[in-house]
C-alpha cells in the first residue's frame, strides 16, 4: 500500500490561488467518481467544478486548503488503487453507469424530445460518412451524461460513452443561436439554454426549458446527469 | 412600499451582496461585490450583516431620494459624497430624512463605490442571492432612474463607531500578491508575470480587468496547443494568445480555454476590481 502523499500516479492537485485547488486525475474518466465523492461537501469546500480533464474545488478560507488538500490526495489514490485492481492497467472497470457521477444518476435518464431540423444536419451526417437518419439514430440510441457545465447557466456538455457523433466546431460562429438548438461540437452534444452565439452544429430543436432561475434546480442538466434524446419525429 | 428612490444613476449602479456560493453544477458563478471588502465595511457601519445587500456603483453620479429616514454609508472610491448638497465623509454614518437626497458626484480614485443602507437592500434574492451577475443575466437589473429600493427591518445591531478610517484608494503603483497558477507549465518562463510592470487597460468591467505591459517581458507560452476547458478560480490571471493577461473578478466565466500562470490571492482581489484603466501594477509572487 503506497502512502497517498508520495504517490506520483495518482494524479495532482494543484493550488489555484490560496482558495481552490485543481484536481487533475490520472484519468478523464475519474472525474465523475470524484465529483461523486465530494458530494456531500467536505468541510471546507465551498463548491466543485468539474470540467473536461479537470475538477475546480473552491475554499470557504485559504485555512482549509490543506486539510482538504489531503482530503483529496487520498481520494485520488483510492480511485487509482480502484482502476487497477479492476482491470490491471489504468484503464477504470467496467460498472454499471449508475454507480457513476451525480446523485441524480441512479434515477431514469432526463428525456429530451427533439425535432431533427437543425441547419447542420446534412453537414454533420457528411463529416460523419453517415446519412442524416443515421447521426438521428445514433443521437437517440444512447445515453449521453452531462460531464460539466460551462459557457452558460444550464449549457452541459454531454458526452456518450463510446464517443460517438464526434464532429468539429464549425469554422464560422454563428452570432446567435436560438434556445433550445441542440448542437454537437468536439465529442459533445449540447442544448444552448438561451439565445446566445455559438459555433456548435445544429442539429435540432427541443421545447424544454432548459434554464428557468426560479425552479428548483434551475438547470435540468447538471453535471452528472443523464439524458436520452428523443426523437420526436418531424423533419425541417 | 417606500425605500430609497433612484433618482439618477452614473455609467452604471448594480445590487451587490457577497454573492451565490455552491451554484457551480448549475454553470452559475459566485459574483457578488467587486470589492467585497469596501461592501462589508459600509454594512457594519449602519449595523447589518455584512452579507447585506447594497448598491455597488461605478465611478459615481448616483443620487438617491429618502423617501422614509434612512441610515446609510458610502465607501469604496472616493466619490465626493453630499446629502441635501452638504458634503459628507466616505465611510461614516449618515441620517437621511424623508425627503433628503445622496448625491454622489465622480471619484477621481478608485473604480466602484458602495452604498449600505440599515435594513438592507431587500429586493427578491436569486437563486440565495440579490447580486446582479453581468455575465449571465441573473440577479437584480441593473438600477435605472425611478426605481425604488425597498429597504429590509433594521438588524438588531446598531451602528458602533460614526466614521471608520480607511486609507484612500490612491492612483500609485498597486502590487498584488499572486500564487503561481495551475498552468504556469505552459509559460516559457512564468516568472515573467513578476518581472517588470503591468497598467490596467480600459477593458476592465466585472469579468475581469485586461492588463497591458508597461515594463518587462512579454508571456510566452511553451505549450501551443488548447488547453481543454477547465474551472477557473476569482482571481485568476489568465493569458490568452495575444499574451495579455486577464485578472477574473466577480462575474468571471467560471470555466475557460486559456491556461492560467497565476492568481491573485483572495485578499487582494478586492484591490483590482479597484484599479482604475491607466493605473501601474504590479505581481508579487507568493508561494
Amino acid at each position: 500500500m503506497t502512502d497517498p502523499e508520495q504517490s506520483e500516479t495518482a494524479g495532482e492537485v494543484r493550488a489555484a490561488g490560496d482558495r481552490a485547488l485543481l484536481v487533475i486525475p490520472p484519468l478523464h474518466a475519474m472525474i465523475a467518481e470524484l465529483v461523486s465523492a465530494l458530494r456531500p461537501r467536505p468541510a471546507g469546500v465551498v463548491d466543485v467544478l468539474p470540467a473536461a480533464e479537470t475538477v475546480l474545488v473552491t475554499l470557504a478560507s485559504p485555512a482549509a486548503a490543506e486539510q482538504v488538500r489531503k482530503h483529496l490526495r487520498a481520494l485520488l489514490a483510492r480511485l487509482d488503487a480502484a482502476a487497477r485492481v479492476g482491470v490491471g492497467d489504468r484503464s477504470l472497470p467496467e460498472r454499471p453507469i449508475a454507480t457513476l457521477g451525480g446523485d441524480d444518476i441512479a434515477a431514469e435518464p432526463l428525456v429530451i424530445p427533439v425535432r431533427y431540423d437543425g441547419a447542420d444536419l446534412a453537414e454533420v451526417a457528411r463529416l460523419l460518412g453517415l446519412t442524416p437518419e443515421q447521426v438521428i439514430a445514433e443521437h437517440t440510441g444512447t445515453v449521453w451524461r452531462c460531464a460539466f457545465v460551462g459557457f452558460a447557466p444550464g449549457f452541459g456538455y454531454l458526452e456518450s460513452p463510446d464517443g460517438r457523433l464526434t464532429v468539429p466546431r464549425r469554422t464560422q460562429s454563428r452570432t446567435a443561436i436560438p434556445a433550445g438548438a441542440v448542437a454537437l461540437a468536439g465529442g459533445y452534444s449540447a442544448v444552448y439554454p438561451r439565445e446566445s452565439p455559438g459555433g456548435w452544429q445544429l442539429i435540432g430543436t427541443t421545447d424544454l426549458t432548459m434554464w428557468q432561475v426560479d425552479r428548483e434546480p434551475p438547470a435540468l442538466v447538471r453535471a452528472g446527469s443523464r439524458v436520452r434524446f428523443l426523437d420526436v419525429g418531424v423533419r425541417a | 412600499m417606500s425605500g430609497l428612490r433612484v433618482e439618477r444613476v452614473g455609467p452604471l449602479a448594480t445590487i451587490q451582496d457577497l454573492g451565490r456560493p455552491g451554484w457551480f453544477e448549475s454553470g452559475v458563478g459566485t459574483a457578488g461585490a467587486a470589492d467585497r471588502a469596501s461592501l462589508r465595511l459600509a454594512n457594519r457601519l449602519v449595523g447589518n450583516p455584512e452579507g447585506a445587500a447594497g448598491v455597488e456603483v461605478l465611478l459615481g453620479g448616483l443620487e438617491l431620494l429618502a423617501e422614509r429616514h434612512a441610515t446609510v454609508a458610502v465607501t469604496g472610491a472616493a466619490a465626493p459624497i453630499t446629502v441635501d448638497d452638504r458634503p459628507m465623509g466616505s465611510a461614516s454614518v449618515l441620517e437621511m430624512e424623508e425627503g433628503q437626497r445622496l448625491r454622489l458626484g465622480f471619484a477621481a480614485t478608485g473604480l466602484r463605490v458602495y452604498v449600505a443602507v440599515r435594513g438592507g437592500v431587500e429586493v427578491a434574492p436569486v437563486l440565495g442571492s440579490r447580486s446582479r451577475d453581468t455575465l449571465s443575466g441573473i440577479g437584480p437589473e441593473p438600477l435605472r432612474a425611478g426605481d425604488v429600493l425597498p429597504l429590509g427591518p433594521p438588524p438588531r445591531d446598531w451602528p458602533i463607531v460614526d466614521v471608520a478610517p480607511v486609507p484612500a484608494l490612491g492612483g500609485d503603483l498597486l502590487t498584488l500578491r499572486a500564487m503561481p497558477g495551475p498552468r504556469a507549465d505552459w509559460f516559457a518562463d512564468a516568472a515573467a508575470l513578476f518581472a517588470g510592470e503591468w497598467t490596467v487597460s480600459s477593458e476592465t468591467d466585472r469579468i475581469g480587468a485586461r492588463l497591458d505591459r508597461r515594463t518587462g517581458p512579454t508571456l510566452r507560452r511553451s505549450v501551443s496547443g488548447e488547453l481543454p476547458t477547465e474551472g477557473m478560480a476569482l482571481g485568476s490571471v489568465q493569458v490568452p494568445p495575444s499574451g495579455q493577461p486577464v485578472v477574473f473578478l466577480a462575474d468571471h466565466p467560471i470555466t475557460g480555454g486559456y491556461p492560467v500562470i497565476a492568481v491573485v490571492v483572495d485578499a487582494d482581489v478586492d484591490a483590482v476590481a479597484q484599479a482604475r484603466p491607466g493605473q501601474p501594477l504590479r505581481f508579487r509572487r507568493l508561494e
